[in-house]
Parts: structure tokens; sequence; C-alpha cells
């Protein structure tokens, strides 16, 4: 009954959405009662996909195997947590939680969005309704989630093993958060270009809902990321896979978003730039979660094993994305530009910074679709794979990263290229004593390590810098100096931290690969091995039963170079159900460090056991949480909270600049 | 995205046979490291984007044999690969070749920079084209035009 119900509310949310479309587009003009409808509509839809939503996270939790679903991705043993996260570890699934969050950021721009002038809440709200009509409806009528099975199984198939762990609980609301979070900035840009109307009050609203998805898509990539690690038991955190471009695309693109936003705010320029990316950034997004999901990415014989799915997924695409680009191609021009600045200025800074974001994108995009294309069109197969994404991007990260400091030492208009390089000759000098002490000390093992060692320490050090400048640090008593630095804005502390947080996963990604070291060897209970100083002994062997997995367990005790010791544990799982074969990692954490240990098959009659140490790995997640939490700060400012942009009533005092 | 590539690893694993395994190690030091760094760059053809290099499928150990054994008999690093290439085909290449069919994606990145650069260069001119006094509306700069045209008819 419950999941009829479910059924029921999501074709009702469908609907509601429909018919906004159609009262949206054809009244905007008509002010307040338009918008009132349209934000009831927004915030009815939220309660009918959670009704939808929670119906089948209900019929997971009981395990109502009349469920198609439940059947396909759920067992009665499984613990309650994977019965829930099972619910979006399959493609039905995740759809409706997809449109979940869609139409839960739908309604907090009607419910925060009152002060909006009502034409543009209007707009914004219809196109958000377009996109939950031809989501909910892709899913209604091609991926329906609620179909019974009958007779209903006494047991289900189980979720597939390596998906019944914490990441997927975490990782895929995040990312989604992240994702969908951006089409609040594409309904603004639809709206701005038919209304026509664009000024820094537009971009004053779409700043913290862009900072908002930004930082949820930081996590969800860093989340992903850590989760492969530990998961795929080889000890890799990026590959370059397709499915990771789709989600690091519009991180890109968002990041030059944030950027851009920021120009237009400030100083009323980069107008239809800025629209533009808010575009392109959430046909990224759409790009990664659909064309992943038609499976066209992985090879185009997937994508013919379920055309009509494919096709659809692609049909709405191309709606949706081409119908944006060709209102932009219409309307663009017609948004007036403000604000002028000369080259070398805070704007200029940005510019550049958007230059290279964009072109990284561009690359990581061509070089993920390029095999799909040249296959198709000339029927060649080849791969394109982790060495050329390492060259191209890094090649395109290097001078960004080189330029980033001054960004924020860079006054707006104008600014003096030449003060804002004193004021980092500190940070400069002490990035080069440092990558060439560490260069000296640990030895180089790769030719590129030490410039990544410097860019590294350059943007950490480089983003503090203004943090030092503006809280005069050793030219007045340091009282004074703490003082002056907790007054300052949280916009300014958040983009340090940013900044200070792409340094660090930097010089995270550069440590581990430069100094990286590996032992595959063959171990026996009681026998002991030695790693970058890391004595490990092998201590035991047993099987021990799980709740719906049988274990075979390695126990080692580790001694530490600087003495101690720790307890490893390192797992072989069979799965019951499935009876398939999963390989749980231990990994042991010093300072920033990692020691990472697999236990392998038994290879005659003894263990084999790899294990890698590897160096400074943590700071690449580190870095990341750090840009998060930045993200996070900049938000609880008040002059920047979400739903209040003019409520900046009490002026902050603020240092001159 | 990453839960549905850790999905299709878990999938496309045809059994729990091991990544890189001792037995497979070669005794020479240097010959192994330049094995490594080749298997690095050669992909497993039954699993989701993996080098053979961490692929525990069985394939991928077959190659990683065969690899050790052109490195042994006294091919050349490119010898390997060209040998490899010449049995499985291009798709075993993870860096892809600089050739006529790749051109495009060799290019690209640099191209696209390339159109942005002059993209942005166009656009400062442009701007600063652009009348000094432009903080006024169009309402504002009608009524300036008109003020100027009067001014002249005099």
């Amino acid at each position: 009954m419950s999941i009829e119900l479910g059924h029921f509310a999501l074709i009702l949310a469908f609907a509601i959405a429909s018919v906004s479309v159609l009262g949206g587009y054809a009244f905007w003009r008509s002010g307040e009662r338009i918008a009132l409808f349209l934000a009831q509509g927004a915030v009815l839809q939220f309660v009918l996909v959670a009704v939808a939503f929670a119906a089948l996270i209900q019929a997971f939790v009981v395990s109502d195997f009349s469920l198609a679903l439940a059947v396909n991705n759920s067992h009665s043993l499984k613990p309650l947590i994977f019965k829930i996260s099972g619910v979006w570890g399959n493609h039905e699934g995740s759809m409706v939680l997809w449109i979940l969050i869609l139409v839960a950021f739908g309604a907090m721009v009607a419910s925060f969005g009152r002060r909006l002038p009502s034409d543009l809440l209007a707009l914004v709200l219809t196109t958000q309704s377009l996109l939950v009509a031809a989501f909910a409806g892709f899913t209604l009528f091609t991926s329906n989630p609620f179909a019974r099975m009958v007779p209903a199984p006494l047991e289900g198939n189980d979720l597939n093993p390596v998906l019944q762990d914490i990441g997927l609980a975490i990782h895929p609301p995040l990312l989604y958060a992240g994702y969908v979070g951006f089409s609040i900035c594409f309904s603004f840009a639809i709206a701005a270009l038919i209304s026509g109307r664009i000024d820094q009050a537009w971009a004053r609203w779409v700043r913290p809902w862009t900072m908002l998805s930004w930082t949820f898509l930081t996590l969800g990539i860093a989340m992903g990321s850590y989760w492969a690690y530990y998961e795929l038991g080889w000890g890799g955190w990026w590959f370059w896979d397709p499915v990771e471009n789709a989600s690091f695309m519009p991180w890109l693109a968002g990041t030059a978003l944030l950027h851009s936003a920021l120009v237009m705010e400030k100083r009323n320029a980069l107008k239809i730039w800025t629209i533009f990316l808010a575009i392109i950034t959430f046909s990224l997004s759409l790009l990664g979660t659909f064309l992943v999901r038609s499976g066209i990415l992985t090879s185009v014989h997937t994508f013919a094993s379920d055309p009509t799915r494919g096709l659809v997924i692609l049909s709405l695409l191309a709606l949706v994305i081409g119908g944006a680009f060709l209102l932009f191609a219409m309307r663009a021009s017609s948004l007036r530009s403000g604000g002028l600045f000369a080259p070398v200025s805070r704007e200029g800074a940005l510019v550049l910074n958007n230059l290279f974001l964009a072109t990284a994108t561009g690359a990581v995009l061509v070089g993920t679709l390029y095999p799909l294309v040249l296959d198709a069109l000339v029927g060649t197969t080849i791969s394109v794979g982790a060495p050329f994404f390492d060259l191209t991007f890094g090649a395109l990260m290097a001078p960004l990263l080189l330029v980033l400091p001054f960004g924020p030492l860079l006054a707006w208009k104008r600014a003096d290229v030449v003060a804002a390089a004193q004021r980092l000759l500190f940070a400069a000098a002490l990035a080069i004593f440092l990558t060439i002490l560490i260069s000296a000390l640990g030895g180089v093992s790769i030719s590129l390590a030490p410039i990544g060692l410097l860019l590294g320490f350059w943007v950490a050090f480089g983003s503090v810098a203004e943090l030092i400048d503006r809280s005069k640090l050793g030219r007045i008593p340091l009282a004074d100096s703490w003082r002056r630095l907790v007054g300052l804005p949280r916009t300014i502390w958040s983009t340090a931290i940013a900044h200070f947080g792409v340094g660090v996963t930097v010089l995270g990604i550069v440590a581990t690969t430069a100094w990286e070291t590996e032992l595959v060897t063959t171990l026996n209970p009681g026998e002991t091995t030695e790693l970058s100083g890391y004595v490990l002994t092998f201590d035991s062997f047993e099987q021990v039963p799980g709740a719906n997995f049988i274990a075979e367990q390695g126990h080692f005790t580790i001694t530490a170079p600087g003495g101690g010791t720790r307890p490893m544990v390192a797992e072989r799982r069979t799965y019951v159900a499935s009876g398939m074969p999963t390989t749980e990692a231990a990994i042991e954490t010093y300072g920033l460090s990692q020691l990472y240990l697999q236990l392998g098959e038994p290879l005659e009659n003894t263990h084999v056991v790899r294990v890698w140490h590897k160096p400074y790995i943590t700071l690449i997640w580190l870095g990341a949480i750090l840009m998060a939490g930045a993200g996070v700060l900049s938000l609880t400012d008040r002059r920047r909270r979400v739903g209040a942009p003019q409520r900046a009533a009490k002026p902050i005092a603020e240092p001159a600049e | 995205m990453t839960w549905l590539r850790i999905l299709l690893i878990a999938l496309l694993l045809s059994g729990p046979a091991l990544a890189l395994s001792p037995d497979e190690i070669l005794d020479d030091p240097v010959l192994e490291q330049r094995a490594r760094e080749i298997s690095s760059g050669l992909r497993c053809l039954v699993c989701q984007n993996q080098s053979i290099d961490d692929s525990d499928a069985d394939l991928a150990k077959d190659l990683r044999v065969l690899v050790r054994e052109r490195l042994v008999a006294g091919d050349s690093d490119d010898g390997v690969r060209d040998y490899i290439v010449a049995r499985y085909g291009e798709y075993v290449l993870l860096n892809p070749v600089v050739a006529g069919h790749t051109l495009l994606l060799w290019i690209a990145a640099p191209v696209l920079l390339l159109i942005g650069l002059i993209g942005v260069v166009f656009a400062a001119r442009r701007q600063r084209a652009l009348p000094a006094g432009n903080g006024l509306t169009s309402d504002e700069q009608a009524a300036l035009d008109a003020l100027a045209a009067s001014d002249r008819d005099k």
C-alpha cells in the first residue's frame, strides 16, 4: 500500500511540476500571485517527492520483497544502514534521490526567496519545475522504482557487496547535492536571459547557491576519492575514469563560476560570461549524472543494450542544454556589461583564473569524450587514460597555481603587481627554502617533484600572506594583531583557507606520488617483513563470520620507526548471497602518512601480502576538507547568508583596502 | 559517481586473482622496474579503466607475465609496447599515441587556451573602446546624446 502511495506521490509531483511550467512561463509577468502559486507548488513538490522517497526507504527497511527494486538490491540480513543506502545504490532509486534534492533546492528558493522581485522568482521556480517535470517524467516512464514483483520472493538478491559500505551512504547524496544545487544557478541564468534583467543583486543571489553546491560537490568528490582508495584495494585515489571526470568537470566549472560571480557582484562586470558559466556548470552536472547513467561513456555498446532509456536521456540533455544555449545565443547580446578594469587588477586575476579553469574543464571534456567520438565516427578504439590527463591537466594547473597567491592581494579596478609581489616575498622565500630542503633530504625520485612541491608550498604560504598582511603581524603588538586577525571579515578568511587547502592538496599529491614505497611479498603467520622503516609481523590468520559474509582475516602487528606497536587487520570477504569476494584493506594512519596493507590470495600455502607506505597522502583529502570548510565559513558570513541578500543592515568594520 | 565505478570494477573482476603477485616479480630489479613502468601504462582489457599493474583480472596477469617475458628476451621498452599493441590493438595504451587520428585530442588543450586568450584580449580591447562615461543607463545616455545633438545644432 505504501509503495502505491509513494508512486502516486511522485506522479502528483510530476503533475504539479508540469502545471507550474505551463503556468509559469505563460504568466511570469503577472506579479505576486503567480510567484506565490509557484512557490506553493515548489514546496508541495518537495513534500510529495519526500513521501515517495520515504516509501522506498520503508520498503527496503522492512525488506518488502514485493517491490522489485528491493528484491534486486536488498537482503533481509543486511545491516540497517546498508538497507537504507541500498535505495540509491541503483539506477531507479538514485533517480528518486536526485529528484528529491532538486525539489528540496526548489523549495528552499521558494521559502527564502520572498524578497526577490516576483518576476525573477517566478521564472526561477518555473525553470526549476521544468527540470523536475523532465526528470520525474523520465523516472516514471522509463525507470519506475515502484514496480512490484509478483509473486514476491522470500529473500532479496542483495546489494552488490562493494557497495555495502558507509561510502555509499554518504558519497552519492553529497555528490548529488552538489550537482543538483547548480540547477539553481542554471535557473537564475535562464530567468535572467528571459527577463533580460541582470544586475549585481542577481549575482548576490547566485553566489551563495554556487558556494553551497560547490561545497557539497567538493566533499562529495573527496569522499568518493577516499572511498575508492580504501575499497578498491590497491591504494589509488584518482584514476581519471570517465565517471570521475563526470563529477570533476562540474567542479572545475563551478569553481570558475564562483570566481566570476564574485567579479559580477563586486564590480558588475563579466555578466555574459557568468551566465554562460552558470549554464555550462549545470549542463556538465547533467552530463555527469545522465551520460554516465546511460552507459554511453563506458562503451558505445553498453548504451546499445538499453537504447530506450539512453535515447530518452540524450533527448532530455539535448532539450535542456540545447534550449539553454539557444536562449543564450538569442539573448546574451542584450545584456549590458558594466565595470571597467585594467588588465592588472583583481578582476584581471579572476579572468585569468577563469581562463585556466575553463580550459582545464574543456580539456577534461575532450579527453573523456574523444575515444567515444572517434569510435563512433572512425571505428578506431583508443584509450585516453591517466598519463594523458596528468600531463594536460598538470600543464594547465601549474600557471594557475603560480598566479593564485597574487589574486587576493590585488586591488579592484587597477592594482600594483610589484606591491603584491613584495608582500609575497616571504612566502616565496619560505617555499623555495622548504622545497630545496625536502628535495635534498628525501631524494628526488621523479623529476617533477620539486616543481610540484614548490607550487604547493607557494600556494599554501601565499594564501595566508593576506591574513598576515592585514593583521600587521610583526609590525604592531601581538595582541593587536590577534584582534585584527579575529576581526577580519569571514570572506577574507574563507578565501585564505580555501586557497590554503588547494596548496595542501597539491602537496599531498606530490608527496605521495614521489615518495610512495611498495612491497609485494609472501608471508606465513609468524614471519616478519619491513617497509620504509615499518616492521610488519604477520601474527595469525583466521576465518570469522560477519553479518552477511564470511571473512578471512590476517592479523598483523606494526612496529613504527619511532617505536610503538599497533595492530592491523586486513580482510578478504565472501558474501553469502552473491558468493562475491571483496578485499578490505587495512589502513593505519601515522601522522599525515598512511600504511596500507592488503591481504591477497593464498599462494602455494603462504599468503600474498601487499604493503604500501603513502607519505602525506591524507593531505589530499584534508586540503579538500579545508576547501569545503571555507565554503561553509563564507556561507555563514551574514552579508552573504542564503536568503538575506539585502539585509546587510549593520555595516561590518572592514580594514581599508 | 565513484560508486558506479567501484561497482563496475567489482562486476568485471573475473575472480579473486591478484594484482601483481610475488611469483611474477623478476629477480633483476632494473628489469622489474621497467616492467612496472610499462605495465602501469597498459590497459587491462576486461576492466574498467585500470592498468594491468593494478588489476586483479586473469587477463591482466597474463599481460604482466608477457611484458616480463619480452623484457627478459631483451626487448626495449618501446619494443615491448609495440609487441603488445600489435597483438591487442591501440586500445591497450592508456597514453594515446600522437598520430593523425589523435591530433585533435592532443592539440585540444593548447587550442582551447589560445582561443580563450584571444577572447580575453578581444574583450579587453572592446572594453577600452567603450566611451568613458559608461556608468549611465541607456535612457541617460540617450538624453545625453540628445543634448549633445541639440548643442551641435546651434
